[in-house]
């Protein structure tokens, strides 16, 4: 903790590595208190530390070390006032011996794994699956529960019920702040994987709000999904890497100037991060000769074929069908049928994939998806039938949550209005 | 952190053979976890036919014949072990034969709140 006077503070400075780095310092800290409620409450007031010490003193060298150091002392301090706490958690009056220890050194390097160690908590088969995802975006990612209760569609009571439902179980049962060995490893692995790519579609397309995409979080997921390569190097992983990488390649061009959606067949290809694909591609190609290829794999595959399509027109549209024809072996599912659908609208004629979301759409919780509204509004307009366009359009709007995704469909809207009005 | 590991299953789905190496095995899992100092208690029980179930009810004793509960599935036994997490719980779980037949749960012990116990050290000194 050196301390260099000269050096001036921007508040925004505290705020980014609050961003970056506080769910990096609460893992590492849940690993070392072993109780959620108490690394939380800690890393909250070291953070407080920082904002009165860090102007005076200058941003130390390494600052989620400093944190860490912080809000460990300020643990120890804690479980020594609170002697009810203590008593409630014995296991956290042992924990103080072992905390002194540590506190007599500087945080180490060991904070990357930490978070992959917690994700593996969070996701254990112990917990309801129900309760494993929001669970992680809470604790791993710092989602908030309004947050992740709008991404599952349920209110947020429920949602922070299922939480600390979660989080008790962990304590109670005791559940270890571990890394699986390696024989529990792939059965542990799935839960994992589906939570990393709800992480990454929850930055990509954010489930409400302004902000069309929040490429902070879909770069943690990208992240966490080489360490989890780098440690467990499984076909699924590779998979699921290459498919958020090939997403992510065409993030630049998915929205224009103001923020609006540019749809894949009107994106300029040329934006497209050549990297991103070149990497997702070749994980794609490792992955399949494995034989070992799931869902993930096959999504990625799919997204590769677009990435190597010079246009929309020029896309092996055929082997698109085909591939989600292999994924829906996998067990049934209304949105890749959505998907399939506009697949075989673009091969066969557009009746043909009209026909297929009209028969999705007599399914509930398709009905309440306003992609599929809006794919049937597409399907009407390109055959003529505009009123009924304009129809599908508005009840996209009116389930869409997010203002790009409105603000698209409303000029959609205006757009088919424009040309059927009588002259 | 200790847990106890209640073992269903369906009681007569064991040959008297099957049952007696179940049994050996379970003994020696039991003294290896005991080398280890990770075993406090564990034993088989008689079968549900021998259940008596007690309640007491406006002061008034109930006594019936018979288990808690008539399920396809018994309490058959349990073993209450001292290991370090879920994990290792879980492991020594499955390597006992009824997890092949029947189900095994895991249930941590809750721990005691820690009230002054009006016994030895306390009460000899009032006393004197």
């Amino acid at each position: 903790m050196t301390s260099r006077k000269s050096v001036v503070v921007h508040p925004d400075e505290i705020d980014r590595i609050y961003r970056n780095d506080s769910r990096k310092v609460y893992a590492t800290l849940v690993r070392l208190l072993g109780d959620f409620d108490l690394a939380e409450e800690v890393m909250h007031d070291a953070f407080s530390a920082a904002v009165q010490k860090w102007p005076v003193e200058g941003i130390p060298g390494n600052p989620v070390s400093w944190l860490v150091s912080t809000a460990r002392f300020k643990a120890v301090d804690m479980i020594r006032r609170r002697k009810r706490l203590a008593e409630l958690h014995p296991e956290l009056t042992r924990r103080v011996a072992e905390l002194e220890s540590l506190n007599g050194s500087p945080a180490g390097l060991e904070i990357q794994d930490d978070r992959l160690r917690l994700i593996f908590t969070c996701c254990h088969p112990a917990i309801d699956p129900k309760v494993q995802v929001p669970l992680t975006l809470r604790e791993v990612c710092g989602l908030s529960t309004e947050e992740i209760a709008r991404a599952f569609l349920v209110p947020s009571s429920t949602m922070a019920q299922r939480i600390v439902r979660g989080k008790a179980k962990i304590r109670k049962a005791g559940i270890s702040f571990s890394i699986p060995s390696l024989t529990e490893l792939p059965n542990r692995l799935d839960a994992v994987l589906s939570v990393i790519y709800l992480v990454f579609n929850e930055g990509y397309s954010a489930s409400s709000g302004e902000t069309l995409t929040r490429s902070h979080l879909s770069d943690e997921a990208i992240r966490l999904a080489r360490l989890l390569l780098e440690l467990l190097p499984h076909a699924e992983v590779s998979g699921l890497l290459a498919l958020m990488l090939l997403h992510e390649s065409r993030r630049d061009a998915r929205t224009d100037d103001q923020g609006d959606i540019v749809l894949l067949e009107d994106q300029d290809r040329s934006r497209w991060n050549r990297g991103h694909i070149a990497e997702g591609q070749q994980l794609v190609e490792q992955s399949l000769r494995t034989g070992l290829a799931g869902t993930y794999t096959i999504q990625a595959a799919i997204s590769a074929i677009h990435a190597e399509a010079p246009t929309s027109e020029e896309t092996d549209w055929a082997q698109i069908v085909a591939l989600y024809d292999v994924l829906l072996r996998f067990g049934e599912n209304p949105i890749v049928e959505l998907n399939r659908a506009v697949a075989v609208a673009m091969r066969d004629g557009v009746e043909f994939g009209l026909e297929i979301v009209d028969r999705l759409l007599l399914q509930e919780t398709i009905e309440q998806y306003y992609l599929a509204h809006s794919a049937r509004g597409e399907f009407l307009r390109r055959i003529g039938r505009h009123a009924e366009a304009i129809e599908s359009f508005e009840k996209a709007a009116s389930l869409a949550k997010q203002t790009p995704e409105i603000r698209f469909l409303q000029k959609k809207i205006a757009a088919v209005r424009s040309i059927s009005k009588p002259t | 952190m200790k847990y106890m590991l209640l073992i269903y299953g369906n009681e007569d789905c064991w040959t008297e053979e099957e049952r007696e190496s179940c049994m050996i095995e379970s003994m020696a899992i039991s003294k290896e976890l005991e080398s280890q100092g990770k075993w406090c208690a564990a034993s088989p029980l008689q079968s549900i036919s021998t259940a008596t179930s007690v309640r007491v009810r406006d002061g008034k004793q109930q006594i019936v014949d018979g288990p808690f509960a008539e399920t396809t599935e018994q309490l058959g036994g349990y073993y209450i072990i001292d290991v370090d997490d879920l994990d290792e719980a879980i492991a020594i779980a499955a390597r006992l034969p009824p997890s092949k037949k029947g189900t095994v749960e895991i249930r941590p012990l809750a721990p005691l709140p820690e009230v002054a116990t009006p016994e030895k050290d306390t009460t000899a000194s009032m006393d004197s």
